[in-house]
């Protein structure tokens, strides 16, 4: 068995004195680590450098900051992370500098891998939404609409979702888009100084997750949208809840301008730190945020609309420099389209079912079983067995706050995936984060990081 | 079986593969000596960016229908192309056999790719030729065996609680 051989390797091995047994022998994760410079490859150079081999190479070396590359012998090799505050999670960066710039930079994850994949090939599909919630723990909710979205269009069913459910599913992301970008707030806000802002982010975004466990039952990792709807009907006071935010918010959010955009201070450590142009930004596969502050206007929610967000009306917030200041004001702006959004849901949030009526994909109504034997012979099917797929695979990208979260399934016609997939922002966009950083000073690492603002729980899934 | 099979004079062509449809999406089934060659037409095309490569293990599958007649391997790397401008999605699809699970690497059209191929590496064992830094990404450098196979043994760790043989 290979995950036993892996454990005791070291353990049955003579032990070196204690002199000899470092810590890097131990912790050490050999060729995944930043190579020296001399075993460098020169494509990969050239991509970190800019070049996104689009370009010639003497392009290449004109865009970059560093004239010439100095000696091995000049530089050194420091870690950042795994375990440090601004690092968001587990995220570990391999930085080589030259006095406080940047040269280089590798982010090693896998540190948080629990096999979620492999995991979501044993649950049903019924129980895949509390697998694929917990990955991105900060917008749950927009997780589990791109594995139920996938499910229903696997199963055919995705045309029959009745009006509320969607309009329910679209309220609830567009609330979590709200709480993951107002703790982007304070996370960003903390990084870089600002640290009355991670008091107020972290106040707010506690306003949300109380609507959401008053509407859920918990505050993250709901499972609450699944396959064929939702898991309830709103409660009762839930259109007052919601004002609630919404009429607390404005207020809230002229506050962080001043305290943010108003400092000059911010505005300097933000502004022209970690610029990347469109053209990278695509070809590094990056989406939401970083891509939109380069001045792409590309946005799941406008441009392949899903969901009812083509009769809802919004801008797409977009940068013009690419930066990590216009990263941190397209969240800012994003939570006040979505508030615009959440308006218009409420005035026109049908009434009707929360989830589809087709007994094979949902449980019925638990009056029902009481009275119906079929009804329990479906309730014991679907909660036993779990519902069957039809053979076939599928891929459904959605806008969730940090970019493109995307779920493929592939179904062998049983009632677990044949294969899960999710296509996580943040393990996309931290591949960004070497050329963010180079030539760049060691502080604005971090606030390179932050405005890339990762969640390593669906980086290492 | 569905009714994929060789209908030649109807069969959608793009860039010499066939094209089929799967639940309303496109889907170009690559072969694996074009891999490179198409990826850089379909660039050509529009879909400059890509979203989404990874990979799936077939083995408890062998008689499957790819469609369009395409002879069906243990792997297949699947790749999910994205195009701003004409805001459509093409996914592809790349029969590997499970004897030789080789594949050229897109690093050279599509740098965004290199995270995802590391993953499908560690994941499946699939090797990317031509890959700049192959290497585990997820699992610990010294990891035996490629978790997402369908014949790898998950395991388990031994629990032992104390006065209790578990």
């Amino acid at each position: 068995m290979s995950v036993a051989e892996h454990d005791t390797t070291d353990v049955d091995a003579p032990v070196p004195g204690p002199r000899e047994r470092t810590v890097s022998a131990i912790t050490g994760e050999g060729g995944q680590e930043l190579s020296s410079r001399a075993g460098m490859g020169a494509k990969e150079l050239l991509r970190e450098v800019g070049a996104v081999l689009r370009m010639s190479e003497s392009e290449a070396a004109a865009l970059a900051d560093i004239e010439a590359d100095p000696d091995e012998d000049q530089t050194m090799i420091i870690n950042m992370g795994p375990q440090h505050p601004s690092t968001h999670g587990v995220l570990r960066l391999m930085l080589e500098l030259q006095g406080e710039t940047v040269l280089r930079c590798k982010p090693i994850i896998g540190y948080l891998h629990t096999g979620m994949e492999k995991t979501g090939e044993q649950l049903t599909y019924m129980q895949g939404g509390t697998n694929v919630t917990r990955m991105d723990y900060l917008s749950p909710l927009n997780n589990e609409l791109a594995f139920s979205l996938a499910v229903e269009k696997l199963l055919g069913i995705d045309g029959d979702i009745p009006e509320r459910a969607v309009w329910m599913r679209m309220l609830l992301s567009e609330l979590n888009r709200m709480s993951s970008h107002l703790l982007f707030l304070a996370t960003n806000g903390m990084d870089i100084g600002a640290v009355s802002m991670m008091l107020y982010g972290w106040r707010e975004r506690e306003e949300v997750l109380r609507f959401f466990q008053k509407v859920t039952g918990l505050r993250m990792n709901h499972n609450f949208i699944r396959p064929g709807g939702l898991a309830a009907d709103l409660p009762a006071g839930w259109r007052d809840d919601v004002l609630d935010i919404l009429e607390m918010l404005p207020s809230r959010m002229e506050e962080y301008e001043i305290l943010m955009n108003g400092q000059p201070i911010w505005r300097e450590r933000l502004q022209g730190v970690g610029v990347i142009t469109a053209r990278e930004a695509m070809a590094l596969g990056t989406s939401g945020p970083i891509l939109r502050s380069t001045g792409v206007a590309w946005d799941l929610r406008k441009h392949m609309p899903y969901l009812r967000y083509d009769q809802v009306d919004f801008d797409v917030v977009v940068g013009a420099y690419g930066d990590a200041y216009d990263r941190f004001a397209i969240r800012l702006n994003e939570i006040r389209e979505s508030m615009r959004i959440v308006y218009q849901i409420l005035d026109r949030m049908p009434q009707g079912d929360f989830r589809v009526q087709n007994k094979k994909v949902t449980p019925p109504p638990r009056a029902r079983i009481d009275e119906s034997m079929e009804a329990l012979i479906h309730h014991f099917k679907i909660f036993t067995e779990g519902f069957k797929v039809p053979e076939g695979e599928v891929y459904v990208g959605i806008e969730s706050p940090r970019g493109e979260i995307g779920c493929y399934i592939v179904s062998d016609g049983s009632s677990n995936p044949y294969r899960m997939h999710m296509r996580a922002p943040s393990f996309v966009n931290i591949q960004a984060m070497p050329h963010m950083m180079r030539g760049g000073m060691v502080a604005d690492a971090v606030a390179v990081i932050s405005s890339v603002d990762p969640v390593l729980g669906e980086v290492d899934r | 079986m569905s009714d994929n099979g060789p209908a030649a004079e109807t069969q959608e062509q793009l860039h010499g593969c066939p094209v089929i449809e799967s639940r309303g999406q496109r889907v170009v089934l690559v072969p694996r000596g074009d891999y490179v060659k198409v990826m850089k037409a379909l660039v050509a095309d529009g879909f400059d960016m890509l979203v989404d490569l990874t990979g799936v293990d077939y083995l408890q599958m062998p008689d499957r229908n790819v469609g369009a007649g395409v002879v069906p391997e243990r792997f297949e790397v699947v790749v999910n192309l994205l195009s701003i401008s004409r805001r459509e999605r093409l996914r592809v699809r790349v029969q590997v056999p499970g004897d030789e699970p080789t594949i050229a690497t897109l690093f050279d059209v599509h740098p965004g790719s290199e995270a995802h191929e590391r993953e499908t590496f560690d994941m499946f064992g699939i090797v990317f030729e031509g890959h700049p830094d192959l290497t585990r990404i997820l699992m610990p450098e010294d990891w035996q065996g490629h978790p997402l196979r369908k014949d790898y043994d998950p395991g388990r760790i031994p629990v032992q609680f104390k006065g209790a043989n578990a």
